[in-house]
């Protein structure tokens, strides 16, 4: 059994503190293990960029706990780095790309050569060796998102968020990104966490699929994905199984909250 | 895709170099015009003293600025560090205390009614009081140049800090950058656009304070040499000093376009690349 990396444990969530408040979680736990990629699934305005944002510390949540490492989580942790959707304004445009992805490795205590030699690695692997000394705005929107993906990768996380990353690209690149995404996890056995409300990109990608609820949130069901790697934009589609597994999460996410009995809980096979 | 973009903006400003030469020759013809008109309207009216002809006014610029080493040690020196002293005293002031201000909402809130009140006042208006707190040495001028001037630059710089967007410093906090490089590197150049914005403003102002400060208790520097001719009646000086200050305005200005246009580079990229 791998290593338990990710612990959310009875999240909650209130905007303001009266006891009113409205929730965006009301109670969320789920947990991800050392080398997996688990998407988060639910309605859109389900707090899903809330909990991600609790999970990186960028928030802190009104009730429970997030572990990283076994350690609690109260600001953003240095094993963890993130890949927002809005690479416009993620990416810094008064830097090239080189600079954009060298700035988180400059207070990591590198040398200058082990530097280099990670920005090259990274870049060369989202596939921009040639893009090095451009500015972001001479990119397109896919190549931007290309970029951040390379920052988060050289700076070699434990743990990687995605925010919803490709949802404001093109269909065809948004499958070029996603097989990109799954290179990267595989090439380095790291970690994904990967938001999303795209149900079709979630059974993709994923080993796993933590569906929410519509808000206050909680987790309507965590869907192992036993589909064969590696996927394979035309063939892992088509086959049974992945509109099997996409249609049970479609059905958890459109079926009312007061329905709540008739849901399938499948439990996770850890 | 937005690679051909780039390339074919850059296309049309090739070929066009023909056609910026003449666009200047179009710009420059106007000007010939005007002293054309000038030159003309002077020889009809014959008033020497008042209305000094064009070439009269270049010849007298020329022989008592443009080659008088002389006057330069003693005017223009003098004012130019007086200037340059104010106004970069200014743009210190202006962008440490902005960047400041600019970073907390609350002191935002506790200096904004001190800095509007502080702005309102006329410079010229404070001459004496500077005199008497200051006397009437190179400090009170710097130091007038400085209070007149620094509000442009602490304004903008207030705006630029305070409207840095919201997810590029997340992202600096996500990759823990610390906050040196946050301010230098992201809060700063995220500013910059606005922050030289003001440092515009504030040169032309600066120009004219220089010259206010120097047309009372004082011994040198060209506004004073601008007064000194005005009551001897040496109106052919009047109008030299007059053009050599738009000389000095014209230059800073470019100069500071020119610094501008660097730096900003990346600025102009993105907002053509955004339309």
């Amino acid at each position: 059994m791998s290593e338990r990396l990710l612990e959310v444990e009875n999240l909650q969530f209130r905007y303001g503190s009266a006891p009113d408040a409205p929730a965006a979680l009301e109670d969320v736990t789920f947990s991800v293990d050392q080398g997996e990629f688990v998407s988060i699934v639910g309605p859109s305005g389900s707090g899903k960029t809330t909990l991600l944002r609790c999970i990186a510390g960028l928030q802190h949540p009104t009730r429970g706990h997030v572990r990283l490492n076994g350690e609690p989580v109260t600001d953003v942790p240095a094993e963890l780095a993130i890949v927002f959707q809005d690479y416009g304004r993620s990416l810094f445009p008064w830097m090239r790309v080189r600079d954009n992805v060298d700035m988180p490795l400059r207070h990591m205590g590198l040398s200058r050569a082990e530097r280099t030699e990670r920005i090259q690695s990274a870049v060369a692997e989202v596939g921009l060796t040639d893009a090095m000394e451009k500015f972001p705005w001479q990119l397109s929107g896919g190549m931007q998102q290309r970029v951040a993906i390379a920052r988060a990768v050289a700076y070699r996380p434990q743990i990687l968020l995605m925010d919803e990353p490709f949802a404001s690209v093109d269909a065809q690149t948004r499958a070029d990104l996603q097989d990109m995404a799954l290179e990267v996890w595989q090439a380095h056995r790291s970690t994904v966490l990967f938001v999303t409300h795209d149900i079709d990109e979630s059974v993709y990608l994923s080993g796993r699929v933590v569906v929410l609820t519509h808000p206050p949130a909680t987790v309507a069901a965590e869907i192992p994905i036993d589909l064969p790697r590696p996927r394979d934009q035309i063939e892992t589609r088509a086959s049974a199984a992945f509109v099997e597994q996409r249609a049970e999460v479609a059905r958890l996410i459109r079926r009312p909250v007061s329905d709540e009995s008739a849901i399938p809980v499948v439990s996770n096979p850890s | 895709m937005t690679f051909a973009n780039a390339d074919a903006a850059l296309r049309p400003r090739l070929a066009g170099i023909g056609g910026w030469l003449g666009g200047v020759a179009l710009r420059l013809s106007v000007l010939v015009g005007l002293i054309v008109v000038w030159q003309l309207v002077t020889m009809l009216v014959d008033d020497p003293v008042s209305w000094p002809a064009f070439t009269d006014v270049a010849t007298r610029f020329w022989e008592a600025w443009a080659t008088d080493p002389d006057a330069w040690t003693r005017s223009l020196v003098p004012s130019m560090a007086r200037l340059f002293a104010g106004w970069f005293g200014a743009v210190i002031t202006g962008v440490v205390v902005g960047t400041i201000i600019g970073m907390s909402a609350r002191a935002r809130d506790y200096v904004n009614p001190i800095v509007q009140f502080l702005r309102a006042i006329p410079p010229p208006a404070l001459l004496p009081l500077f005199i008497v707190l200051l006397g009437i040495g190179d400090t009170m001028k710097a130091t007038m140049i400085l209070f007149g001037v620094v509000w442009p630059i602490l304004l903008n710089t207030v705006d630029g800090v305070s409207s840095v967007e919201q997810l590029h410093r997340e992202t600096g906090r996500v990759f823990r950058i610390g906050f040196r490089d946050e301010l230098l590197r992201i809060i700063l150049p995220s500013a910059a656009p606005k922050i030289f914005a003001g440092l515009r403003v504030s040169l032309s102002i600066a120009v004219i304070l220089m010259v206010i400060s120097e047309m009372v208790a004082t011994v040198n520097g060209v506004g004073f040499e601008l007064v000194q001719a005005q009551r001897s009646f040496r109106s052919l000086d009047v109008w030299a000093t007059i053009v050599l200050l738009g000389i000095i305005g014209y230059t800073l200005n470019t100069i500071l376009a020119a610094v501008e246009g660097y730096v900003l580079s990346w600025h102009r990229g993105a907002m053509r690349t955004r339309s």
